[in-house]
C-alpha cells in the first residue's frame, strides 16, 4: 500500500505549518508555499505525513492511497 | 464578426475536410448536408468506429476522444456534453473559422457524442463574437437536444476543462481542483464530455464516411486532418492540413517559429523546417502541436522582446488561484522584461530559469507549465540574442510587435471579467 | 455545604473558565487565519494549540453543563442544554446557553471529522464560531450575576475586549485585501517596480492569496 501527499493548491495559502512539522517531506518555497516531492511518501515518513495533513489550517493536504493517479491527473488538468 | 481567413494550398490533392471547399462562405444546413450527406454510424457504432479512426483531440491535449466518450457513455445518471469553441489563445483563429465556415459540422458532432453518449443536455461555449453566428446556424436547425450557447469570457484559461465546467455550471471561468474527473463531474457535478468543436467537426465527418476513411490522411499513429493557425508576415491564416505534413510546406522563411500556441515552444527555423506536423515528430524536439498555432518570427523582430510580451500578457491572465502562479509569473514576466531589453543585470537568466522550475507543476491546471515551457524554450533558441543584448544590441529592426496580444486595456481586473 | 450547593458552585466557576478558554481559542483561531506567528512557537505548535485548547473547552463546558443539570437548587433539565429556551430557570439566557453549546458541538464534532468532509462545509460551520462567542458571553453575563460584580466583571471586561481586538484585526484585513482578480494585476505592478537585483537574495514574501 503506497501513500501519496496530495495538496490543493487553490485551497493553500501558504501558512507554512506543514513544512515545519514534516520538513522531510515538504519545504516552503521562497514564498512560503509547500514543495513536495512527486511519489509516494518514504517508508519510515507515514506518521510525518498524517502530521502535515492533520496541522493545515486550510484543509488543503490529503493522504491519498494506492491508485494510478498519473493517468486521472493528466486527464484532470488540461 | 470579421471573417478568419483560410485557405487552400496549391500543392495537389489536398481537399479539406473540416473546413468547406468554397473559402469565405458560411455553408449552411443545405449546403452541409449535400457535401457531407446523413450520419451513418451512431450511437455505439459511432463510439467504435471513433476508436478504430484514432481520433484524437484537437483542442491542444490530443487526447483519445473514444477514452472520453466511453469514460461519459459509461456513466450513470444524467449527463451533458459541452462543445469548447473559447479558444483562449489570442493566436488561434480555428476555431472561430469552423464556426464561421461549417457551423452545421460541429452542431452535428455536437449532436451525435451527446446520442452517443446518453446525454441531456447540450452546450455550445464560445466567445461573445460568435454568438450570432451560432445562434443563425441553430436557427436552421430542428436537433433532438437543444443547444445551450454559453459565452466563454476572453480570459486565455477560460477554454481548460475545469473553468469551462465551473462557467457552464453559472459561475466564473476559473480552473477547478478537484479529485475527481470531468466525466464523473462536471457541469452541475453531472458527468461532462468536453470536446473542442473542431473534434466534434472531425467526428461528424467519421459517422459519415467511416474510420478507413479517416485515416487515409495522416500517419498511421496521428491519424486524420487538423486545423492549423498561421501568424506569418502581419497575417493569420487558417489551413487545414495532415498530420505529418511537413512543416516547410506550411511555413517558409523566418528566424523562428513558436509551435503550440502561448503555452508552446519555439525552434529555430532552420531545425522547424525539417520536421513534420505531428507530435510523434515535435516530441523529439520537446514541442508538440497543441491547438494548431504556428506563429512565424521574422529576420527583423527579436525572440526576447516577443517573448517577454506574451510572459507579460500569460502572467496578467493567472487566475491568481495558487500561491505559485500567483507570485512566479509576474517575477518571470518582469525578468524577461529585462532580458528583452540592454545589458540586464547578471543573475537574470538564472533567476528565470530558477522561477519557471519552481512553478512547475504546483498549480491546479498547466498555466504555470505551460509558461515555464515557452519561456525556457525562449532562453535556449534565443541564446545568441542573450548575447546581443547583454552588449547592448538587438536584433529588432522596428517597434513593430508580431505576436497577437489583446490590449493592454483588456487584462482582467474585477470577477466580472472572468463570467 | 449541600451536594447541591458545590453542584451549583461548580457549575458556575467551571462555566468561566470555559468562557475565558473559548476566548482564547478564539483568539487563536484569528491569529492562525491571519498566519500570524506566536513569539516562540512554530507554526503547528500554534494549530496542535487551538485544537487542544478548544478540547480542554468542551471539557469544561460539559461539566458546566452537567454540573448544572444535576443540581437541584434550581430546575435545569438534560432537554434544556440542546434545546434552546426549555428551562423553568431563566429560560431566555440559559436558552442562549444552549444555543451555543450547540454551535460548539457542531464546530468540534466536524473538526473531529475534518478529513471526510468537504471543505467548504467544513468552514461554513467553523465560521458559525462568529456567533458562538457573543452568544455565549451574554449567557455568562446574565445567566447568572457573577460576571456582573468584582473581579469577574473585569475577566469578562478582559474577555471580551480580546474578542472585539481579534475581530477588528481579522476586519481590518479582510478589508485591505484585494480581491482575486486583483491580486494578479496588484503581482505584476509590484514586480515590475522591484528595485531589488532579479533574483539574488531571499526574496521577500509574495503576495497573500
Amino acid at each position: 500500500m503506497t501513500l501519496t501527499l496530495r495538496i490543493n493548491p487553490i485551497a493553500c495559502t501558504g501558512h507554512g505549518a506543514c513544512a515545519e512539522v514534516a520538513p522531510e517531506l515538504i519545504e516552503a518555497d521562497e514564498w512560503g508555499y509547500p514543495v513536495m516531492n512527486p511519489g509516494p511518501v518514504p517508508a519510515g515518513l507515514e506518521r510525518e505525513a498524517r502530521k502535515a495533513v492533520a496541522t493545515c489550517p486550510a484543509l488543503a493536504l490529503k493522504l491519498q492511497r494506492d491508485g494510478n493517479l498519473s493517468a486521472t491527473e493528466n486527464l484532470r488538468r488540461n | 464578426m470579421a471573417r478568419p481567413a483560410t485557405a487552400r494550398s496549391r500543392r495537389g490533392g489536398d481537399s479539406p475536410r473540416v473546413l468547406p471547399p468554397v473559402p469565405g462562405v458560411t455553408e449552411d444546413l443545405r449546403a452541409h448536408y449535400s457535401r457531407n450527406g446523413p450520419a451513418r454510424y451512431r450511437g455505439p457504432a459511432l463510439l467504435r468506429a471513433v476508436r478504430e479512426a484514432g481520433l484524437t483531440g484537437r483542442g491542444g491535449a490530443a487526447f483519445p476522444a473514444h477514452v472520453k466518450l466511453a469514460a461519459v457513455a459509461r456513466a450513470n445518471g444524467r449527463k451533458v456534453v459541452v462543445a469548447n469553441g473559447a479558444e483562449g489563445e489570442p493566436a488561434s483563429a480555428k476555431d472561430a473559422a469552423l464556426l464561421y465556415h461549417a457551423p452545421h459540422l460541429v452542431l452535428d458532432g455536437l449532436q451525435l457524442a451527446v446520442e452517443a453518449v446518453g446525454a441531456t443536455e447540450a452546450y455550445l461555449y464560445t466567445d461573445i463574437r460568435h454568438a450570432d453566428m451560432v445562434d443563425r446556424a441553430l436557427a436552421q436547425r430542428t436537433d433532438d437536444i437543444p443547444v445551450q450557447v454559453v459565452e466563454a469570457p476572453p480570459r486565455f484559461l477560460s477554454g481548460q476543462e475545469t473553468a469551462l465546467a465551473s462557467r457552464v455550471s453559472g459561475g466564473l471561468a476559473l480552473p477547478t481542483f478537484s479529485s475527481s474527473r470531468i466525466s464523473e463531474h462536471g457541469v452541475h457535478g453531472m458527468p461532462t464530455l468536453v470536446q473542442n468543436v473542431e473534434t466534434l467537426a472531425h467526428l461528424a465527418l467519421i459517422a459519415r464516411r467511416g474510420p478507413g476513411w479517416f485515416r487515409q490522411k495522416g500517419t498511421p499513429a496521428e491519424p486524420g486532418t487538423t486545423l492549423v493557425t498561421i501568424n506569418a508576415d502581419g497575417r493569420r491564416l487558417v489551413r487545414e492540413v495532415e498530420l505529418g505534413a511537413r512543416l516547410a510546406d506550411v511555413i517558409t522563411d523566418g528566424a523562428a517559429v513558436l509551435i503550440g500556441g502561448y503555452h508552446g515552444t519555439w525552434l529555430p527555423m532552420t531545425t522547424a523546417l525539417t520536421l513534420t506536423l505531428d507530435n510523434q515528430a515535435l516530441s523529439g524536439h520537446r514541442a508538440a502541436l497543441g491547438a494548431g498555432v504556428l506563429a512565424v518570427l521574422p529576420h527583423s523582430a527579436c525572440g526576447l522582446i516577443e517573448t517577454a510580451r506574451v510572459a507579460r500578457y500569460l502572467a496578467a491572465e493567472s487566475a491568481g488561484q495558487c500561491g505559485p502562479c500567483l507570485n512566479g509569473l509576474p517575477r518571470i514576466a518582469a525578468a524577461m522584461a529585462e532580458l528583452a531589453g540592454p545589458r540586464p543585470r547578471r543573475g537574470t537568466v538564472q533567476a528565470v530559469e530558477r522561477w519557471a522550475g519552481l512553478v512547475t507543476g504546483r498549480g491546479a491546471c498547466h498555466h504555470p507549465d505551460g509558461t515555464s515551457r515557452l519561456i525556457r524554450s525562449a532562453l535556449t533558441v534565443f541564446g545568441a540574442e542573450l548575447s546581443r543584448h547583454a552588449d547592448g544590441r538587438c536584433s529588432a529592426a522596428t517597434d513593430r510587435p508580431v505576436l497577437p496580444l489583446p490590449s493592454a486595456q483588456a487584462l482582467p481586473l474585477t470577477d466580472e471579467d472572468w463570467l | 455545604m449541600t451536594d447541591s450547593t458545590a453542584f451549583w458552585y461548580a457549575s458556575r466557576a467551571t462555566g468561566v473558565v470555559a468562557l475565558v478558554l473559548l476566548t482564547v481559542v478564539f483568539a487563536i483561531g484569528i491569529t492562525i487565519n491571519r498566519q500570524a506567528r506566536v513569539p516562540g512557537l512554530p507554526r503547528f505548535a500554534v494549530t496542535d494549540l487551538h485544537r487542544n485548547l478548544s478540547l480542554l473547552t468542551v471539557t469544561f463546558l460539559c461539566t458546566h453543563v452537567l454540573t448544572a443539570v444535576l443540581d437541584t437548587y434550581v430546575s435545569i433539565t438534560p432537554v434544556a442544554i440542546v434545546v434552546p429556551f426549555a428551562s423553568g430557570y431563566e429560560r431566555f439566557w440559559l436558552g442562549l446557553g444552549a444555543i451555543a453549546f450547540d454551535v460548539m458541538v457542531a464546530i468540534i464534532a466536524t473538526s473531529l471529522l475534518r478529513g471526510r468532509l468537504n471543505r467548504a462545509a467544513w468552514r461554513a460551520i467553523h465560521l458559525t464560531a462568529y456567533l458562538c462567542w457573543p452568544i455565549a458571553f451574554l449567557h455568562g453575563l446574565y445567566a447568572s450575576g457573577d460576571l456582573r460584580r468584582g473581579p469577574l466583571l473585569a475577566i469578562a471586561l478582559g474577555c471580551a475586549l480580546v474578542v472585539a481586538a481579534a475581530v477588528t484585526w481579522r476586519l481590518a484585513s479582510a478589508a485591505r485585501r484585494p480581491p482575486r482578480a486583483g491580486r494578479v494585476a496588484a503581482g505584476l505592478a509590484a514586480a515590475e517596480h522591484r528595485p531589488r537585483p532579479a533574483g539574488t537574495g531571499q526574496a521577500a514574501r509574495g503576495p497573500r492569496r
